[in-house]
């Protein structure tokens, strides 16, 4: 069976990212190694407490992983936020989008009632886009 | 201070648009979220996204209103006011023009779309909003 471990976004500046992750989604650090011989490489990943999968805030590289070029183009990419969407759920919607709320998460939509569920949105500093849904079974179950 | 590039300024406009769509708000409000003065603001956003602030605002709520009447009973009157236009007239000059048909003929011509429950809100905005490059409004922007 295949099952995913782990997964990418690209991140404007990892500690900026790390402090939103973990400090305003509660996600938790998994790992968060610096490789000397590999340019200073920072393999830093975080994920959501009782789950397997991890995501790397992976740092936008420079060449010669990276041309300059692409380079800017990912990073210019990622602020007008087409790089990447995580699609999250939650048990209750209205809470999740209070408690994120609360501790400083910008949503780009509150929750609303959709076919599937109640749904809402927002976006890493980076500009990454989460949707945090109440999916329409959990919530009749 | 992190690095953010400048168009992570102006995607905070653009997400003021999806977010807030329904109240009056204008290209104004929107160069204010960017943190940009109106006119370099009109310029950046096009140039980042390909079209003017202005019709990105306006087509958001074309596409929000074809939504309600596809999926809800309410007068053509409300759904102009509810996605943020005031007058019924305009709203009707510029759906008939975007969409090939007034509203009350575009939602004849929907049945309720139950087979479209499972897509996610964002990517039914997303592939919904219209394309147009012609809006009489731009011109005014595109050259003041």
């Amino acid at each position: 069976m295949l099952k995913i471990a782990t997964t990418q976004l690209w991140v404007h500046d990892q500690d900026e990212a790390l402090a939103f992750y973990t400090e305003k989604l509660g996600m938790e650090l998994r790992s968060d190694v610096t490789v000397a011989e590999m340019g200073n490489f920072r393999w830093l990943t975080v994920g959501p407490a009782g789950q397997e999968i991890s995501v790397v805030l992976m740092a936008i590289p420079g060449p010669p992983v990276m041309d300059a070029v692409t380079a800017d183009q990912v990073r210019e990419l990622a602020g007008k936020g087409f790089a990447g969407t995580v699609f999250l759920t939650t048990e209750d919607c209205e809470a999740s989008y209070e408690e994120l709320g609360a501790r400083g998460v910008e949503f780009t939509e509150r929750p609303e009632e959709r076919p599937y569920g109640i749904d809402s949105a927002f976006r890493d500093p980076s500009g990454n886009h989460f949707r945090l849904t109440q999916v329409r079974e959990l919530a009749e179950r | 201070m992190a690095f953010v590039p400048p168009a992570r300024h102006l995607l905070r406009a653009k997400d003021l648009a999806d977010a807030r769509y329904f109240e009056p708000l204008d290209v104004d409000d929107l160069a204010r979220a960017a943190g940009l003065s109106r006119a370099h603001f009109s310029r950046e956003f096009r140039r980042a996204f390909g079209e003017s602030p202005h019709a990105y605002l306006l087509t958001r709520r074309l596409e929000r209103a074809a939504a309600l009447l596809r999926t809800t009973d309410r007068s053509v009157a409300d759904v102009c006011v509810s996605v943020g236009l005031q007058s019924v007239g305009s709203f009707t000059t510029s759906f008939t023009r975007t969409f090939g048909v007034s509203p009350t003929a575009y939602r004849a011509a929907f049945p309720p779309a139950a087979v479209h429950a499972l897509i996610p809100a964002c990517v039914v905005h997303a592939y919904s909003r219209p394309q147009r490059s012609t809006f009489r409004e731009d011109s005014v922007t595109t050259h003041g």
